[in-house]
């Protein structure tokens, strides 16, 4: 059985947020890129314990990107994944992107695909649910803890309020949340070795884009805090009721 | 021209953004609200009060499964040729809606905060921490609507439910347990939150929180040290990497708020934050601030609001 873990680069969560071109395009000047933490701390690293454990003999990642995703795909490998691919196209919009893999997942016999639960960017969670409707898969969403037995996984999921206990049978799609695994530190070792491990670069296959993102902005700054007398809390429940109007 | 909205109602009532979604829908279109599951017709017809024309309800589809839920939205898209879907961005719209946009090739517009201006939906990205515009290129939409956007109004009359066949198939999964705490505000619908982090020393110290909570009818929430050492719950865990709130009031005690606390709440409206140290950094983010002790302050806050709900 072999693992596929979806893998999205992500500015660094300390990333000051600003937009160029008429606020049109992210502003990418002096922003460090990292694996999105979802994909890496809960996605790769519970695939790379069910190897660990004899539950499957590869883990691959898989990015649709350009060559400038190719630094954050090396550290994915230093991590512990055995290759990578990367699907060669700007990842236009979730569809276009959830398109790529599917295809690519289809015809090379993926029965495990992992998603982090989102992306710190833009927040979609879009991308494992539009997979598994495109391989025609279960999808299970918000993961906290799988593990397989055979072809059936257990596994527990966040839902509204609470946590629900599902069986599921191979082949499946899962976007994994907190819970799933711990993040691992990348050794030198692992450092060194990612630097040969196999980077397949592939074609993207024709596929649509949905949606598009036209403009960005940014929230107005916020006014400054009103501080208010530790002992007079008369006086916050009176500003919450009259001036903010909130309770 | 018809817009389906898919509302839960398998706990046998509708949570408040099932409203909200419905509300929001109507301002688009004819709203038909589908659900599945046996709630009874007349906790469904109330969604006409928010705005739906009708309600859709399959009771073959008997559990919470995205697979069938998405082929029973698809055909209520089919059967009455509506070319926008509204779902709750919550944990069910965030399983279901991606679905349906590969099955209908319809773009999902994720998160959205308010109503289309033009051909642009406002949504939330970077954490929060900016907004962008989408457009959708297909000829079918789906928007998902995060939770706490927009409050929804009643202002119609009851409606008809009808009979729906969906034909969702099977599950894709096997629900073997479902685990929710009894009495508790689910956290994503609370409009007023109360949150607890490592100042308050220990969990033998979250009576204050609650004190202060039950006073207000709010939810309790905590940092992420806090549920990570166990003193909470993890479903209680607002921030990057556990619950993203956006409530009318988030009250913050003991909490420093570093960026990834700050990226689960800066959707608040309001924020109150009480810490002895006036450095912290949360009070840049917060509209009001109180520089003292929550074993004092909160106390106070609670006996204050007491007496606030007394005379009003």
């Amino acid at each position: 059985m072999k693992i596929l873990v979806c893998i999205s680069k992500s500015p660094d969560t300390t990333s000051k947020i600003s937009f160029t071109e008429g606020n049109t395009k992210f502003d990418e000047n002096g922003v460090q890129y990292i694996v999105n933490p979802y994909d890496e701390w809960y996605a790769l690293v519970r695939a790379l314990e069910l190897k660990e454990a004899g539950k499957a003999e590869k883990v691959t990642i898989v990015t649709v990107g350009t060559a400038a995703d190719e630094p954050v795909m090396r550290k994915a490998l230093a991590i512990g994944a055995d290759d990578a691919v990367r699907i060669n196209a700007e990842a236009k919009d979730a569809f276009y992107v959830a398109s790529q893999i599917a295809d690519y997942a289809k015809n090379n016999g993926y029965e495990l695909v992992l998603t982090g639960k989102e992306t710190i960017d833009f927040n979609g969670s879009q991308v494992g649910g539009m997979i598994a409707e495109l391989m025609d898969m279960p999808f299970v969403s918000l993961a906290t803890k799988l593990e397989l037995d055979g072809t059936t996984a257990a596994v527990e999921k966040e839902i509204v309020g609470g946590v629900e206990e599902v069986e599921v049978n191979l082949p499946f799609v899962a976007s994994c949340a907190k819970g799933m695994a711990e993040q691992r530190i990348p050794n030198m070792r692992g450092i060194m070795a990612a630097r040969t491990k196999p980077l397949q670069v592939v074609e993207p296959s024709a596929a649509e884009e949905l949606t598009s993102f036209v403009a960005f902005e940014l929230p107005p700054a916020k006014s400054a805090c009103k501080m208010i007398d530790p002992e007079n809390m008369d006086e916050l429940v009176d500003l919450l009721h009259n001036e903010a109007k909130v309770i | 021209m018809s817009v389906i909205v898919y509302v839960d109602s398998f706990s046998g009532s509708i949570a408040k953004n099932g409203f909200e979604a419905v509300n929001y829908a109507s301002k688009l279109g004819d709203v038909i609200a589908v659900t599945a599951g046996s709630a009874s017709d007349d906790v469904l017809a109330a969604l006409g009060k928010y705005g739906a024309k009708k309600v859709l309800k399959d009771t073959s589809v008997t559990s919470n499964d995205p697979q069938q839920l998405t082929r029973l939205i698809a055909k209520a898209v089919e059967a009455n040729g509506a070319t926008t879907v509204v779902v709750s961005h919550d944990l069910n719209g965030k399983a279901i809606a991606p679905r349906l946009s590969a099955r209908l090739k319809a773009g999902l517009v994720a998160g959205a905060i308010s109503l289309p201006e033009g051909d642009k939906v406002k949504v939330n990205v970077f954490s929060g921490k900016a907004f962008g515009f989408v457009t959708v290129k297909s000829d079918k939409k789906i928007i998902s609507l995060l939770p706490n956007s927009m409050k929804p109004v009643a202002e119609g009359a009851d409606c008809a439910v009808e009979a729906f066949d969906g034909e969702a198939g099977t599950a894709g999964y096997t629900i073997k347990a479902t685990k929710k705490p009894e009495g508790a505000i689910p956290l994503p619908e609370a409009e007023l939150v109360v949150s607890g982090g490592r100042g308050l020393k220990g969990p033998e110290n979250w009576g204050i929180i609650e004190d202060l909570a039950n006073a207000l009818g709010a939810a309790t929430a905590c940092s992420r040290p806090v549920a990570d050492i166990g003193w909470r719950p993890h479903h209680e865990h607002v921030g990057q990497t556990g619950v993203a709130i956006r409530p009318n009031l988030y009250i913050a005690a003991g909490i420093s708020g570093a960026i990834q606390h700050l990226a689960g709440v800066n959707g608040s409206k309001v924020i109150v934050v009480i810490n002895t140290d006036p450095e912290a950094p949360f009070f840049k983010a917060a509209d009001y601030g109180i520089v003292g002790d929550a074993f004092e302050v909160l106390p106070r806050l609670t006996e204050a609001v007491k007496k606030f709900k007394a005379s009003n």
